[in-house]
């Protein structure tokens, strides 16, 4: 189970978060084309390596968190 | 006498406290300190299993938890548990065991048939044999039988009476391990000021380590995340009657910054010829059973080894007063060997053990060829070296390097912090590599999952030759003991059989757990009624208290309906929906989520997440909304009130109350950090009631102190008031259909208000209803819920609420709804169905246009809702229809072919009662 690190909680369980996904994608602006938010809503990469998503302390204070944790290793690479 | 091979002295037993057991029926006696196999060894008793595939005798192999062989089942009826290992179980008094595998007896087993014709059993004999017929049924034709055949033992049927919990810890190190090595570790870390945790698997030494926690009987089962060490913990195993709130075992979380793994080193044996014969064992455990338990495992013994460990264990049999009748040591004579005062036969190996249930005689050869000679014994200790026990440490991502020195892996380098010390980081005697002789017969590398050497060069030659192939082929270390003493010998056997270096062979990959975890103990407590918390509503006990059926709802739970003595709980439900549209009824509203919306940019916000414009939204008024996801689909619906200049109230479905609070902070947090808006969930801050029915009004007036005239309040009005001396927010929505208020209060004065509401709404002949009845006037008038209706595939316009799409504004879903595939013809589309002939709407039917026609059938949509309407008085339901809304007034047939039922309906509008609206605006 992961340490991950809230600014306002300090290191606590994974269970206390809940996964919010690929933190590195651009959300369009409110008049971008449709195929702008096609690859936002639909089209992911799968990288091997690094990776900056997002997590929300759920059972905490609620915060979205952005975290860079590799992927081969689940190792949090940088938190917040 | 009692335990003929005890020694009158020495060992950790407590001569003065005798316990009694039983095997197979037969009672037994041994001491306070013993395991079940130390005990058994005691009385002589060598064979207690039979094999699982060949069913041969076996005996005691091991005296820890790497025991391939002597796996019992312990105890009866609801507490039977299969496959404990009897060398790692504490006797106490009053066990009982039984042996596994054989019938009808241990001594005589039907099974052993398959040893007989073990020629045609061999590595893959189950994939090659059983797949006639050749269709995947061929396998399932055989399956019960071979299961009943090759087995372990059986779980126990019924529930488990037994509780568990889980423990969490956090330490600066972890020590796994109590042996000499760990110990010192501990201390050392403990005098460093560190917090330290010792875990070991064993019952306690009694002797404490200076501010270290120790945990005994528990072993460290895997290493996850950032050093979330599982461990589980046997509390009352080894008591006769486990106290009555103590747990069966406990599952500890550690979390640790540092592990040091001090798990010691495991024996392994030697590929020999009846290697399995009852009566073989480790030489390292026999020198246990001496020396820790005082038992003398045999009379008269051969010890076979390639290394000098085992000179101190026929030291030890010497002493203990057994015959050791020969040494046959793998080396040239050495040092050892011209010490120990015994017969070494040098340069040599056991090519044969002979004898049935015993073993009665080995053979033992040069390894360079030349003639056999017989040696009588009855105890036989093998040595083939060892292996580190590093499973923690490769589970931690440890790497290994083979060491010829040892002929075993060894770590190498962690990226975690964990440490490894004493045996388990290579500090061993060496040894002369041997895995197998060259001699006809079963010569045994897995002894649990009955895999011989020539099984391994099989699987070889069949171009099974990587390790994890070998693995899975021949089930080689698959087996409960996971090929503790068995997986390096087996791919050493792979790597000779293929002619390369055992380094390229490699390993197969650890993965937790190291011993087997109880199921009950993973979700510990978590299960039953404590899986998830229960919520109930500030009503709850009144509801209770009128013997109201309860439903849940997420975590609440919600009254069904209200039956009266003799009355169905269907009969209820629809007597207190006919009175909402006669009368007036009360529901429990409580457990709506309820979000409070508040700041500068609150309007502002709120038009963006809702499809229906918000900021013209007047203060004292309230409105109906949608929410879509990101990708279009109806993500909630509920009301948005306005309560002030720049504060708002949500309301949200019960059950998606929390991933729509989870929706707003992610937009607020992620995506307009700049908007001043703060939002904060309030449902359990109030509590709920819904009025609704004709004399709704005339209910509200009598417990409200403002003007609830329709002039004075008209529909979709929302105002503070006192109900029933009450401060209160009474909002006028209707979700009946009906005219309908809803009072919210205070949470903890909501059954106050509740019954100031049955109380003022006695005279108009109010009664309370539950979710069925408040179901059946919504499917009445056809209002969707998120989840039947909106199921995640369904626009705005699927469900009929297109028109509430603001084509003036942009919101959250909106550039994803113009996608041709959510405007195109076919589109599935909310519409109404009544039933004809009278009959009863199917469960989860599909709609067909001809139910005689050959399958497939093409199915043209569902029935999402349904409900027998006693306002109608006939059955109807919500469906989504391809082109629903282009197919009012078809007949089409609503089918359940798992329920052999089918049904004509007559498709039409969803709403069936007061379209027009005149009853919620009256």
């Amino acid at each position: 189970m992961l340490l991950i690190n809230c600014p306002y909680c300090g290191p606590r369980a994974q269970s206390e978060f809940t996964y919010g996904g690929d933190a590195s994608l651009h959300r369009p602006a409110p008049d971008a084309s449709m195929d702008d938010w096609f690859a936002y809503v639909y089209l992911r990469d799968n990288p091997k390596g690094a990776h900056v998503e997002l997590w929300q302390h759920s059972a905490g204070c609620r915060s979205w968190i952005k975290v860079r944790r590799d992927t081969r290793t689940h190792d949090i690479l940088e938190s917040p | 006498m009692t335990q003929p091979f005890r020694l009158a002295q020495g060992g950790a037993v407590d001569r003065a406290r005798p316990l009694a057991f039983t095997f197979d029926g037969a009672r037994f006696e041994g001491y306070a300190g013993d395991t079940l196999a130390s005990a058994l060894l005691a009385n002589g008793v060598h064979l207690v299993a039979r094999s699982f595939k060949y069913h041969r005798p076996r005996g005691i192999y091991t005296a820890g938890a790497e025991e391939p062989n002597a796996l019992v089942q312990l105890g009866m009826g609801a507490r039977s548990e299969p496959n404990v290992r009897a060398t790692t179980l504490e006797l106490f008094d009053g066990l009982s065991a039984e042996s596994q595998n054989r019938w009808p007896s241990l001594r005589f087993d039907a099974g052993a048939l398959n040893d007989a014709f073990s020629p045609l059993m061999p590595a893959g004999f189950y994939y090659k044999t059983f797949m006639w017929p050749a269709t995947p049924r061929g396998w399932l034709r055989y399956e019960h039988l071979i299961r009943r055949m090759a087995g372990m033992g059986r779980a126990a049927s019924e529930p488990d009476p037994d509780a568990y919990e889980h423990q969490y810890a956090h330490c600066d190190v972890l020590v796994v391990g109590g042996g000499p090595a760990g110990i010192e570790a501990a201390r050392f870390a403990a005098q460093a000021g560190r917090r330290v945790i010792l875990c070991d698997e064993g019952p306690p030494s009694g002797r404490d380590i200076a501010d270290v926690t120790l945990l005994s009987r528990t072993t460290a089962f895997g290493i996850y995340d950032d050093l979330m060490v599982g461990a589980l913990e046997r509390v009352t195993d080894h008591l006769a009657s486990p106290p009555e709130r103590e747990p069966r075992r406990r599952l500890w979380k550690i979390r640790a910054r540092e592990v040091v793994l001090a798990t010691g080193a495991i024996e392994r044996g030697i590929a020999y010829a009846g290697n399995d014969r009852p009566g073989t064992m480790l030489a390292g455990a026999a020198k246990t059973y001496l020396e820790r338990y005082a038992v003398r495992p045999g009379s008269r013994a051969v010890v076979f080894t390639n290394n000098d460990s085992a000179y101190a264990a026929a030291q030890a049999l010497m002493s203990a007063g057994v015959d050791v009748a020969a040494v046959v040591d793998a080396r040239p004579e050495g040092e050892a060997a011209r010490r120990c005062g015994l017969r070494v036969i040098a340069s040599s190996a056991i090519v044969n053990a002979n004898g049935r249930l015993r073993v009665s005689s080995v053979d033992v050869a040069p390894l360079d060829g030349g003639r056999a000679r017989c040696i009588d014994c009855d105890l036989v200790c093998v040595s083939g070296g060892f292996n580190p026990a590093v499973h923690l440490w490769s589970q931690a991502r440890g790497t290994l390097r083979y060491d010829e020195r040892l002929a075993a892996f060894l770590p190498d380098a962690c990226p975690l912090p964990v440490r490894i010390v004493g045996a388990a980081a290579g500090e061993l005697d060496a040894v002369r590599a041997l895995w197998s002789v060259r001699s006809k017969g079963k010569r045994f590398v897995d002894l649990m999952n009955d895999v011989t050497a020539d099984d391994v060069a099989l699987a070889a030659r069949e171009g099974y030759t990587a390790v994890e192939h070998l693995k899975r082929y021949t089930t080689l270390g698959m087996g409960p003991d996971q090929g503790k003493t068995s997986g390096v010998v087996g791919l050493a056997l792979l790597a000779e059989a293929r002619g390369v270096s055992i380094p390229d062979v490699g390993t197969t990959t650890f993965r937790p757990p190291y011993t087997p975890v109880t199921l009950g103990a993973v979700p510990g407590s978590e299960q039953g009624a404590h899986l998830a918390p229960t919520r109930r509503s500030a009503m709850h006990d009144w509801h209770a208290e009128r013997g109201a059926r309860f439903v849940t709802a997420g975590l609440w739970l919600r009254p069904h309906s209200y039956p009266r003595a003799g009355e169905s709980e269907d009969d209820a439900a629809n007597r207190e929906a006919r009175n909402v549209r006669a009368n007036v009824g009360v529901v429990d509203v409580s457990t709506l989520g309820k979000i409070e919306i508040a700041g500068r940019d609150a309007a502002a916000f709120l038009n963006r997440i809702y499809v229906n414009t918000i900021d013209s939204l007047a203060t004292g008024r309230c409105r109906y909304g949608v929410m879509l996801r990101d990708d279009g689909m109806v993500l909630d619906d509920g009301t948005v009130t306005r309560l002030g200049p720049s504060h708002y109230l949500l309301t949200t479905t019960t059950v998606n109350a929390v991933k729509v609070m989870q929706h707003i902070e992610y937009l607020l947090q992620v995506v307009w950090p700049e908007l001043a808006v703060f939002a904060t969930s309030v449902t359990e801050q109030w509590a709920a009631a819904a009025i609704s029915g004709p004399r709704a009004r005339d209910v509200v007036a009598a417990l409200v102190d403002i003007d609830v005239s329709n002039a004075a309040f008209p529909f979709l009005a929302v105002a503070s008031c006192r109900a029933a001396s009450l401060p209160a927010r009474l909002f006028r929505m209707s979700y009946s259909g009906e005219l309908a208020y809803e009072l919210h209060v205070r949470a903890d004065r909501g059954r106050e208000l509740w019954e100031a509401i049955v109380k003022a709404g006695e005279p108009f002949g109010l009664m309370p209803y539950g979710t069925e009845a408040m179901g059946t006037l919504r499917i009445e008038k056809g209002h969707i819920v998120v989840g039947p209706e909106a199921d995640g595939r369904t626009t705005a316009d699927d469900l009929g609420l297109g028109k509430l799409v603001s084509g003036a504004k942009w919101c959250v879903g909106k550039p994803l709804l113009a996608r041709p595939a959510l405007t195109e013809a076919g589109r599935w589309q909310l519409v109404g169905l009544t039933a004809l002939d009278g009959a009863p709407m199917p469960r989860a039917a599909k709609l067909v246009a001809d139910p005689a026609r050959a399958t497939p059938n093409p199915m043209l949509g569902h029935v999402t809702s349904w409900c027998y309407s006693p306002n109608l008085e006939k059955w109807i339901a919500l469906a989504l229809l391809a082109d629903g809304r282009r197919r009012h007034g078809e007949t089409l047939w609503a089918v359940s072919p798992l329920a052999g039922a089918r049904v004509r309906v007559k498709v039409g509008p969803s709403c069936f009662i007061d379209p027009e609206g005149a009853r919620l605006r009256g």
